[in-house]
């Protein structure tokens, strides 16, 4: 498992380094580089066997239900990626601890920046697509954390969001591209995948599967157009500019054109749009690079350059192409790292990047204006250097490709044409830093930087001389390892050697160099061109506009439909049940009118019929007036009460008869603290368009309930009805379902209730309103007006109330009655009191502290549905027997009852305890102009 | 009858009771009560997940009759998963409001248990009117809720909650009683089987009557178009109510996968498959509307409820897609969304509260205290929200476009769901940027003393390892939804289970 501890090592020493941190800036340091060698030393048992030629892949079992496990892959090209992200990340570690000012966390930086090395070697050592897809995204993350860590510059943040954007959204299509990988192939596994090149490259989803990838690849790799994030990347700090934006992180996109190559390469759409972007990106960067006026930018464009240097090879195509393209990775990753330390040893020294205050540094710091001329003269490619080999060997590639195709031409003039401005701006970066008089007005005065900070720069400049001095005693097994588990077949016959002969390649390499000084020199004129029109021909423009588009467009849309309306919502709410009400009811040949019979039309049906029609129609004229409109709706449900008698169902009735009573009674509480009248505030256009939804609405519940019961009704009701007696023990079925047969929904209904009252009495303890002192007419109300006889009558009324109730209680399993509605006999009887003989009187003789009778009616309740358990029957089983009653006679006993006082118990308790608290508020002080709600 | 099925609705019934009855007892003593409630609820929870892990479908008759003549409990895979996210959610809901939330209002506690007792109960039922009643419990605790503490602008995106839900209520109403007036039955199993059997005069009734269920469903759920109630009602009811209300939603998502798999499903002969036109598109716009309405919100709470919209999104296009591997990542997306929700409302209220009066606003203003600890959970909190790699976000979306590929609208799908994801990104780097970096000098101000940091992040880092472990565990995980989605696919086992002695 050493490849997964590899990986893991950096994400854990992030952790470790944020710690560490606390005991000085050197212990973050070594910290971090102790994370960074440890990650190595695991790596390290490993490391003959890509020369072995073995691919070690090592296994975690993760998802194995849907191909995606953890599993690491360790080749050529893995090994040649780790080595870069390690090797690079140790001398980063090193550098940045002398670069970072005391006023910067060191910790924070060193924990993005072993995130990001985790990330990285993730990446590069994922044999599954769906994993390496993973950490890909953790690179964008992790680049995001280190752009912006100088996070009070406005640039930084802006430049770490673009950075993501782009990345970010090439993951996603990256991650698409791969799941039409998995598709085509039917797995996720890079041995499966890079086998499988003829099934990817003659299947249906080959162009968009290409596509996707590319577009991930591209984002990252800063190819055109999507490469203008990366200069703005550089607002980072130049040890994350020389890791992430220069050696490592970028070349991800190029390292996955090396990955998937066997998989996705040998196509025209490859050729074309793989060395169509990497041609583009070749000489934009190169051309824009030498009118950078920014040290960081002139690198940056640089190494957008290089990376369509590398894409272009890789679009070519031809082994020896790859080859070439593996191998400039390395190079560009040495020459460009050390750069951007020069850089920033110059930033660091001087304290400004422009390159037109700074002049002839040299003086200052001999030193390093030598190991920048060594490193700025391999990425010219100026032989003995190592960037010299590979760009060769592009030449090379492209001179060969000019005799293949009719256009073919193009190719090595514009390679050339790149090579030029390549010397150009490496040119320039030396003698506008290092000579050409002396510096203007720096905010310091440079000299050399500390002996450390210039170690990883002499590091990484050895190797630069190194490798292109002696290629093949150095650098030339790596290379072919990395190379050949690129192609995955053997490698061509090619020899790294620094002289090849007179050819076309020399020729080229020749023109370039000469080219580039002549450029150098007539730059000027060039230059302030560039100038005028910097920033209008810049892809950023697009991505801004297209960002600002985006976000116009959330905004109206926002806007739009969320407007915090409640009659918009329940507009939408009730048209979509019509439009979902009606398309369920057209689709198929539907009949209306059921097969029953219908019943003869007697006068009494009619006559409650006018009555019920004309009383809505006036309900809905008369709304605005609110205490008429109430009195009209309780008498709406005083008719259906009448009509529940007339179809046989007393129980109903009752229940109708007295949620009426105590209904109205809530409302007018509620009404005393609302306006008399509802004011108009809508166009009468909006009113009739809410007219005509009320009558669909009201045509379609009608043509519902025609429908329904119009048809022949069998239904379980039978069963209830057959069973009531002998399984429930009550003759009165309806009493019978709500506490046996449906008892669970009632204990449901009765917490509905309790809950009602909890909830009313929490909010109104946090309401403070004031109901109006006068009534609409401008005359005081009056406060001390209990009405003698009537006062009298309710109490008297009370005790034969209360008899009732309990009549209606215990008759109610057989007869009309029931808990409910004793309870809201009950309810009504008390409210009475409270009406006729004022708050304090009756508080004097009731507790307003109905809690523990709404919680002993439940705990009634749900006690009588756990009896049965003590039986070893389920919740709610109920039990009844007969017992003789000395003088009562006969009396039937069913668990039922029980179940039933604790309905009776919650709606009395519920009831009065919503009806007292709303009456409370009346008590309390009328206060005119305090905000109420 | 195995009393463990009913189990989980008896205990917050009774410790709501005793909540009520002891209303003025101590806070702390109602504190602990209410803790060890929601601790044995998850207990009961991961039991009933032992029980029912092998495919069995355990049945309560309450009260001993027998479905479909009396009501039904039925503990299948999909009803113990959804107890389990919901015992885990409420612990750490509750462990919030702990902080003192509580005490801003009468009744959390007891309110807070019922609430559960509704979801519970919803999840439970195999009775669709019991299902109407239970939802009516869990509203009726939720307008106590969501009110909890009031204040203006909460009692007024409240008041508009309570109103559109009471109108979803009547529309649930008539939907059940037009299915009771067709097929004389309210036993799902039951009625399963008399749709598949549906007369032709008939058909076009049953559809009506199941698609207005849908539009009720869909209200809860807050799909599209249905969807404008909850950003107001999110970002104004206080921090744990929010964070709890993660699975409110989740019961409309339930419901529809309940209903439209059993009762109309791909067995329901002439009404088979009935929402299949409306579900896939709907759920990708509600996912696109909420993540722009994510970038174009003000402030942190409004953003993280238009996140909640676009995770319904991205959840009911997994199970829109209607094949297994969908309804399976529906079933992983579930949890992993609600918990992520759950966490960013708590994490923003933390901050929020460290802002003074800028509050959660989109403004800058000067960094927060322990911003570098905030900061580390915030950027996690978001991972998981958008579903960026490695967390469980990521393998919920890896598993949705994953069982996308072989869908007709494959196109559709990968283009919503990554283009949403890219939205999702760009905001909340957006907020992060904002709330993070873009920090403004304290001036001449002290910064307000900040409170305590590490008793009101327990429950937010709870619910990030909640998530966590779902992307460690995402194997077994993956293993035991699928075989619940292949479970609800098999609608037969859950009638057998219910009525096989009536069969």
């Amino acid at each position: 498992m050493n490849l997964f501890f590899a990986v893991l090592t950096p994400f854990l020493g992030a952790v470790l380094v944020a710690w560490a941190s606390r005991f000085g800036r050197s212990h973050a340091a070594w910290a971090a580089g102790g994370v960074a060698l440890t990650a190595l030393a695991w790596l390290s048992p490993l490391l003959s066997q890509p020369f072995a030629g073995t691919t070690v892949v090592q296994r975690l079992e993760w998802m194995p239900s849907v191909g995606l496990d953890l599993v690491f892959r360790l080749d050529g090209l893995g090994l040649l990626f780790a080595g870069l992200i390690l090797g690079i990340g140790l001398l980063v570690i090193l550098y940045a601890r002398y670069y970072l000012s005391e006023r910067d966390s060191m910790g924070r930086l060193y924990a993005y920046l072993l995130l990001f090395m985790g990330s990285m070697l993730g990446v590069v050592l994922s044999e599954n697509l769906i994993q390496l897809l993973i950490f890909w995204e953790l690179t964008s993350l992790s680049s995001f954390l280190l752009i912006a860590y100088w996070r009070e510059r406005e640039m930084a943040r802006m430049g770490a969001r673009m950075a993501l954007a782009i990345t970010g959204a090439g993951g996603l299509a990256l991650l698409g591209g791969i799941l039409l990988l998995g598709e085509i192939t039917g797995s996720y596994e890079l041995s499966v995948i890079l086998a499988s090149g003829d099934l990817i490259r003659g299947h249906s989803l080959y162009l968009p599967t290409l596509i996707l990838v590319l577009l991930g690849a591209f984002t990252k790799s800063a190819q055109f157009p999507f490469h203008f994030w990366l200069p703005h990347a550089m607002a980072a700090p130049t040890p994350v500019s020389a890791y992430l934006h220069s050696a490592t992180m970028v070349k991800a996109g190029v390292f996955l054109l090396a990955r998937l190559f066997p998989a996705l390469s040998g196509t025209p759409e490859w050729s074309w749009l793989v060395g169509g972007a990497g041609l583009c990106t070749l000489l934009l960067g190169a051309v824009v690079a030498l009118f950078k006026h920014d040290l960081k930018g002139l690198l940056a464009y640089s190494t957008i350059s290089h990376l369509g240097l590398i894409t272009l090879l890789f679009g070519i195509a031809t082994p020896m192409a790859v080859v070439a393209g593996v191998f400039h990775i390395i190079n560009h990753a040495i020459f460009k790292a050390s750069l951007f330390m020069a850089a920033g040893i110059i930033d660091h020294e001087t304290g400004t990047r422009d390159m037109r205050r700074m002049q002839g540094l040299w003086q200052f710091m001999p030193f390093t204006a030598t190991l920048a001329m060594v490193a700025a003269a391999s990425m010219a490619g100026v032989p003995l250097f190592n960037g010299f080999l590979s760009k060769e060997m592009l030449f090379v590639e492209a001179s060969e490709m000019a005799s293949q195709q009719s256009f073919g031409w193009l190719l090595p003039v514009t390679v050339t044409v790149a090579g030029i401005f390549a010397v150009a701006y490496s040119l320039r970066f030396i003698h506008d830093v290092f000579f050409g008089g002396k510096p203007l007005e720096l905010p310091r005065t440079p000299h050399e930087p500390p002996r450390w900070m210039k170690v990883p720069v002499e590091v990484l400049v050895l190797l630069c001389l190194v490798v292109g001095l002696f290629p093949a005693q150095t650098v030339a097994p790596l290379l072919a390892v990395a190379a050949a588990s690129t192609l995955q077949t053997a490698l061509p016959e090619y020899n790294l050697a620094i002289w090849h002969g007179f050819n076309p390649a020399l020729w080229m390499s020749v023109t370039a160099l000469v080219g580039g000084v002549l450029l150098y020199l007539v730059r000027r004129p060039f230059s302030l061109l560039h100038d005028r029109f910097e920033g209008q021909l810049d892809a950023r423009r697009l991505y801004n506009a297209l960002l600002q588009g985006l976000m116009v467009i959330a905004r109206r849309i926002t806007a739009l439909l969320d407007v915090g309306s409640l009659q918009r919502m329940v507009f939408v709410f009730i048209g979509f049940a019509l439009l979902l009400g009606w398309m369920g009811w057209s689709g198929d040949r539907s009949v209306l009118t059921g097969s029953r019979p219908l019943l003869p039309v007697d006068a009494m049906s009619l006559l409650v019929t006018a009555v019920l029609t004309v009383i809505s129609v006036a309900v809905v004229i008369l709304h605005r007036q609110r205490f008429t409109a109430l009195v009209l709706v309780g008498f709406v449900g005083l008719v259906v009460s009448l009509i529940f008698v007339k179809f046989s169902a007393p129980d109903l009735a009752l229940t109708q008869l007295l949620v009426e009573v105590v209904t109205v009674v809530l409302l007018l509480l509620a009404l005393y603290f609302l306006p008399q009248h509802s004011p108009v505030e809508s166009h009468p256009l909006r009113r009739s368009r809410d007219g005509l939804l009320a009558l669909l609405v009201g045509g379609g519940v009608g043509a519902l309930a025609w429908a329904v019961l119009t048809r022949p009704h069998s239904s379980i009701g039978d069963f209830f009805l057959a069973n009531s007696v002998s399984g429930g023990g009550g003759s009165n079925v309806v009493n019978v379902i709500l506490v046996d047969f449906r008892g669970f929904d009632t204990l449901g209904e009765i917490t509905v209730l309790a809950l009602a009252g909890l909830a009313v009495y929490a909010l109104l303890e946090k309401l403070h309103i004031s109901g109006p002192s006068q009534n609409a007419d401008g005359r005081d109300w009056n406060w001390d007006l209990h009405p003698v006889i009537m006062a009298s009558f309710t109490r008297l009324l009370l005790p034969l109330a209360l008899l009732v109730s309990v009549f209606i209680l215990l008759r109610g399993h057989n007869l009309p009655g029931g808990g409910f509605i004793a309870g809201l006999v009950t309810a009504v009887a008390l409210i009475m009191q409270y009406l006729a003989n004022g708050v304090a009187w009756t508080h004097s003789r009731l507790s307003a502290n109905m809690h523990p009778v709404v919680g002993v009616g439940l705990l009634i309740a749900t006690l009588t549905g756990l009896g049965s358990f003590v039986f070893g029957y389920p919740f709610l089983t109920s039990t009844f027997g007969h017992m003789k009653w000395p003088l009562v006679g006969d009396f039937e006993l069913a668990s039922a009852m029980a179940f039933d006082l604790g309905v009776y118990l919650v709606v009395v308790g519920a009831t009065l305890l919503i009806l007292i608290h709303l009456g409370l508020m009346h008590g309390k002080e009328p206060v005119r102009g305090k905000g109420g709600h | 009858m195995n009393h463990l099925v009913i189990a989980p609705l008896l205990l917050p019934l009774l410790v709501g009771i005793v909540l009520i009855l002891t209303q003025r007892m101590d806070i702390r003593l109602h504190r602990l009560l209410s803790v060890v409630a929601v601790l044995a609820q998850i207990g009961l929870a991961l039991l009933l997940t032992r029980v029912v892990s092998g495919g069995d479908i355990l049945v309560y008759n309450l009260g001993n009759w027998s479905g479909p003549f009396g009501i039904v409990l039925v503990a299948d895979g999909l009803a113990v998963w959804m107890l389990l996210i919901t015992a885990l959610l409420a612990l750490f809901a509750l462990l919030y409001a702990c902080q003192g939330g509580d005490v801003n209002g009468r009744h959390f506690h007891a309110l807070f248990q019922l609430q559960l007792l509704g979801l519970n109960g919803a999840f439970l039922t195999g009775d669709l009117f019991n299902l109407f009643v239970f939802f009516e419990v869990l509203l009726l605790a939720s307008y106590g809720l969501i009110l909890h503490g009031g204040g203006r602008a909460r009692v007024r995106a409240g008041l508009h909650y309570v109103v559109l839900n009471l109108a979803g209520s009547a529309l649930f109403l008539i939907a059940v009683g037009t299915l009771y007036g067709v097929f004389g039955t309210l036993n799902m199993a039951d009625l399963a089987l008399k749709v598949a059997a549906t007369p032709e005069q008939d058909l076009g009734l049953a559809k009506a009557a199941g698609l207005l269920l849908f539009a009720v469903f869909a209200l809860k759920a807050a799909l599209l178009p249905l969807y404008l109630w909850l950003p107001a009602a999110y970002a104004h009811t206080s921090a744990p109510v929010a964070a709890l209300f993660a699975i409110m939603t989740k019961v409309g998502v339930y419901s529809i996968i309940r209903v439209y798999s059993l009762i109309f499903g791909a067995d329901a002969g002439p009404a088979a498959n009935l929402i299949e036109p409306w579900l896939l598109p709907l759920a990708m716009m509600t996912l696109l509307v909420g993540m722009l309405g994510a970038l174009a919100a003000t402030g942190l709470r409004q953003q993280a409820a238009y996140l909640v919209v676009a995770s319904v999104g991205s959840l009911l296009t997994a199970f829109g897609l209607n094949n297994p591997e969908g309804i399976a990542a529906a079933l992983y997306y579930l949890p992993h969304s609600t918990f992520a929700a759950a966490a960013l409302f708590l994490l923003t209220d933390v901050m929020a509260n460290r802002r003074g009066e800028v509050g959660d606003r989109f403004e800058p203003a000067p960094a927060i205290a322990h911003a570098p600890l905030l900061g580390g959970l915030f950027f996690v909190a978001v991972l998981l929200t958008i579903g960026l790699p490695p967390l469980s976000g990521f393998i919920g979306k890896f598993l949705l476009l994953r069982a996308s590929m072989e869908h007709v609208a494959v196109v559709w799908v990968m283009a919503i769901v990554l283009s949403g994801g890219l939205m999702g990104m760009i905001a909340m780097a957006r907020s992060g940027s904002l709330l993070f970096f873009r920090t403004l000098p304290l001036g001449g101000a002290a910064r307000p003393v900040a409170p305590a940091v590490v008793p009101v992040l327990v429950p937010v880092v709870g619910l990030l390892m909640l998530g966590i472990a779902m992307t460690l565990f995402a194997g077994p995980i993956h293993l035991y939804v699928s075989a619940i989605a292949e479970q609800l696919l098999r609608p037969d086992l859950y009638i057998y289970a219910v009525l096989g002695e009536h069969l």
